[in-house]
């Protein structure tokens, strides 16, 4: 009993950290029709650069800033000069992605050598928290937490501003879009840094939890895809809800059939992608 | 001196260098190199029956290339003779690429992409955590090649022309079907699915039979790869295999037969050199595809055709005719 | 029998109907005609005709033989052939490969992966003669991606007619040419011989009228007026379609 109960709080908190991570990408799926391919890399260097922040003596929040703007600035630069130049063609880009994401991945390895690191839980939310006569790590839940005040802010950002009208009109139709006079080009940059910021925020969130290792990207990048295969490209609901989903997936998997874990995850997305290729939640991609 | 004669004249010198090559090469390090050259640019060949004829970009053949090696690796190691394991890897390679095309041509484009993707990515999970069935990362080794007709192949230069032959064979058995109605099929459904449904042709069963056929190479590959290195892990089916063979195919340029060969030359040589001396690899493979991707989308052998045919006008001053491609004026 | 029947059929993309209850008649040899304004659904009648949209109800004849469940490229071999508004040729090829495709696509030789494409000399003979018949014999050789818009037009029409159909479906074929290359067209297809169904959507009604034998104006994916050419331009309801009074 006590096993499935941790199982579940370490879903959720994955969940949690699945979320932040596969907002931006579904996001950046569903305004440029590209699989971002270096998502898992951003979330691996944005962990890498918390941990060299912290090293510094930054403060936990600061750090998780900080590293999701270096981000920002990052996947910017990027978008803008690389991914744009091949605009209009998924393919390239899609490739792109893919190059950069080995690029990053080495880059990693040469600064900050092969060995698994694992910041401290931040100051005051370590323990546990008592209930039902079980411990529940308190960093888990406020994991969970900050994913929830996230989706908040993103939903209000999409479905309440003019910014997001603008983002859902490009998701729907960027051509069209175009035609109306919404700067495309620019709501693909700014989703591309918001994913990759968002991306390296959840790295460093999922620090203390996860550790930083070599090989983190390859396994962040294939939950990504089928939280938003699932869940469907540019829906915030379809990523909530395949993050928590896939993070059940994920943890129960690998405790009940471990040889298994990576049959048990690609298999939904495989049935997904053939029989309802739009995911759960998404809309239909010509 | 036409061009088909100068054609004719390239391919012989070819021809005879690479069949000469342990003589003229000497050192057994480059000789194996040169095997490895030619099974990759089977590989390569292989994918782009996919990319470039069929207009499919899978990033899932590593799966196949590992399913061949894998079921060839584990007869052996459970007793199997060589020509049993052969023919079963090869079968197990047609039986994945069938299961492959079933779910992937579902989709084309970016869907395609992604579910070969996810089927290359489950075979990968299956190869390093199915620790029970694959040996995990541990991997499987292999005592010993084949000895066809009872010669050994354990030299490099044995390996080395049982490898050769194998290149001729796919080699030839591309040029047939680029060349034969089949083969225009499928270059059809690349530019025009629509059309060619239009037409009378049944775009699905087209690309069905082109993922086989991919498959098939694939999985010889996949066996020239095992009995090399006498060894096989999870690493052969990772997602950067596949895009390393990607990388071949776009680099050398996907319109011709010459460009998957010349982009496994300048993979295999570049990996091999780079490792020599650095651990470098990954960084340089990522930063060759960035390049080319940006830079040079059509590859090197096309860019390099145009400059060669640029360049010998320029030598023999033919103006180009540049005016007579244009239509006829109006009467 | 007629040649092509089409019979209530209705299609629907989320609220949007582009078919209502669509009816129509095609004796063979006939000319028909279909106009309407723009976004009255003539194309997406083509594609429910063609096989290439499916009709949420209603079905589709061809000589009396239901079509309405077979997948468009057994139509094909049926002997439908089409052509489109927006010309989608085998640009990296030449003319004539262009139409050794329309040849090949319904001969068993397509999935023959041995033999050499080019020396299948009945078939490069057959091409030649299409391309003869529409006057391109002299470009066979061009690469697609250097002709005028006009030759790419004709050469679409010698591959429709090189695979002998029974019907032919025009999608507006004068659309995009000058003057003089409507008149080429015109000639084309006024010389196709009676054995040949021919059903035509056309926006240029001079030189498409005089082509017709019977006219079927459509708007907002319903037939609104059918009949003889004077029937239906001295309907009134054929002005109210046009000219909204």
């Amino acid at each position: 009993m006590y096993l499935w109960l941790t199982l579940a709080v370490n879903s959720i908190a994955l969940g949690g950290l699945l979320f932040l991570l596969s907002a931006g990408f579904s996001l950046i799926f569903g305004l440029m029709r590209i699989p971002n391919l270096m998502h898992g890399s951003f979330f691996m260097l944005g962990a890498y650069f918390g941990v060299s922040f912290l090293a510094h003596g930054a403060n936990f929040w600061i750090a998780a800033l900080a590293s999701g703007a270096a981000m920002a600035v990052i996947g910017g630069l990027i978008e803008r000069f690389l991914l744009r130049r091949l605009a209009g063609d998924p393919l390239p880009q899609v490739l792109l992605t893919l190059g950069f994401s080995f690029i990053i991945a080495d880059i990693c390895l040469m600064v900050w050598t092969g060995d698994p690191i694992q910041p401290a839980t931040p100051a005051g939310m370590t323990g546990a928290l008592q209930a039902f006569g079980i411990f529940f790590p308190l960093y888990r839940l406020v994991i969970l937490a900050v994913a929830v005040v996230v989706a908040v802010a993103l939903w209000l950002l999409i479905d309440w501003t003019r910014l997001g009208a603008m983002i859902r009109a490009g998701v729907d139709d960027a051509p069209i879009a175009r035609v109306v006079g919404i700067k495309v080009s620019r709501l693909f940059t700014l989703i591309f840094c918001l994913g990759a910021a968002l991306a390296a925020f959840a790295g460093v969130m999922g620090a203390p939890y996860l550790s930083v290792y070599p090989g983190l990207d390859s396994e962040m990048l294939p939950l990504a895809l089928i939280v938003v295969i699932l869940g469907g490209t540019g829906s915030l609901l379809g990523a909530l809800v395949g993050s928590f989903l896939i993070g059940f997936l994920y943890n129960f998997g690998q405790a009940m059939f471990p040889d298994l874990a990576y049959v048990i995850l690609f298999l939904p997305m495989v049935l997904v992608l053939v029989l309802r290729p739009q995911g759960l939640f998404g809309k239909v991609v010509p | 001196m036409n061009s088909r004669h100068l054609r004719f004249a390239a391919i012989a010198i070819a021809l005879s260098l690479l069949a000469t090559l342990p003589f003229w090469v000497g050192n057994a390090y480059y000789i194996n190199i040169a095997s490895q050259i030619l099974f990759w640019a089977i590989f390569a060949l292989a994918l782009n029956v996919l990319v470039g004829y069929a207009g499919l970009v899978s990033l899932g053949h590593a799966g196949l290339f590992g399913v061949a090696g894998y079921t060839a690796a584990l007869l052996l190691q459970a007793g199997y003779g060589h020509g049993t394991a052969i023919l079963l890897a090869l079968v197990a390679a047609l039986a994945a690429a069938a299961a492959f095309a079933v779910l992937a041509l579902r989709s084309t484009g970016i869907g395609f992409l992604m579910i070969t993707l996810a089927l290359g990515q489950i075979l990968w999970g299956i190869a390093y955590r199915w620790v029970s069935l694959t040996n995990g990362d541990n991997g499987v080794v292999l005592h010993g090649r084949p000895a066809p007709f009872g010669v050994s192949l354990a030299t490099p230069s044995a390996f080395y022309y049982t490898t050769l032959v194998v290149f001729v064979f796919a080699i030839l058995s591309m040029v047939v079907f680029t060349r034969s109605p089949f083969g225009a099929s499928v270059c059809g459904t690349r530019d025009q699915p629509r059309r060619m449904s239009a037409l009378g042709y049944h775009v699905w069963l087209i690309r069905f039979i082109a993922f086989l056929f991919s498959g098939f190479w694939t999985g010889v590959a996949g066996l020239l790869f095992i009995y090399y290195n006498q060894f096989i892990s999870p690493q052969v089916v990772a997602l950067q295999t596949s895009a390393e063979v990607l990388l071949m195919v776009i680099s050398g340029g996907t319109a011709t037969l010459l460009g998957p060969i010349t982009g496994a030359v300048i993979v295999v040589i570049m990996k091999n050199v780079v490792s020599a001396y650095v651990e470098r690899w990954n960084l340089v493979l990522g930063v060759i595809f960035v390049a080319i991707i940006t830079f040079m989308p059509e590859g090197l052998v096309p860019g390099s055709m145009r400059l060669w045919r640029l360049g010998w006008r320029a030598l023999t001053n033919r103006r180009t005719n540049v005016l007579k491609s244009l239509p006829e004026p109006p009467a | 029998m007629s040649a092509l029947s089409v019979n209530a059929l209705c299609k629907s993309f989320g609220g949007l109907r582009v078919a209502r209850s669509v009816s129509l008649n095609v004796e063979p040899g006939e000319r028909r005609l279909i106009i309407g304004p723009n976004g009255a659904g003539k194309t997406t009648l083509f594609h429910l005709i063609a096989g290439e949209l499916s009709p949420d109800s209603g079905s589709v004849t061809l000589f009396d033989r239901d079509i309405t469940r077979l997948p468009s490229r057994k139509r094909a071999h049926l002997g439908m052939a089409r052509t489109y508004q927006i010309i989608t040729l085998f640009s990296r090829d030449t003319i004539l490969h262009n139409v050794i495709l329309a040849l090949l696509g319904l001969s068993p030789l397509r999935w023959n992966p041995l033999v050499d494409l080019k020396g299948q000399h009945d078939l490069t003979e057959r091409a030649h003669d299409a391309l003869a018949r529409v006057g391109l014999s002299h470009i066979a050789g061009r690469p697609l991606a250097e002709t005028s818009y006009g030759e790419r037009r004709r050469a679409e029409i010698a591959m429709a007619l090189a695979q002998n159909p029974k019907v032919l479906l025009l999608d507006e074929p004068f659309a995009g040419l000058s003057i003089d290359e409507r008149r080429g067209v015109r000639e084309l297809l006024a010389a196709i011989p009676r054995e040949v169904t021919i059903v035509m959507i056309e926006h240029d009604m001079d030189t498409a009228l005089d082509l017709a034998n019977r006219i079927t104006l459509l708007h907002f994916g319903e037939v609104i007026v059918e009949g003889t050419r004077a029937e239906v331009v001295n309907d009134p309801r054929t002005r109210e379609v046009y000219l909204g009074e």
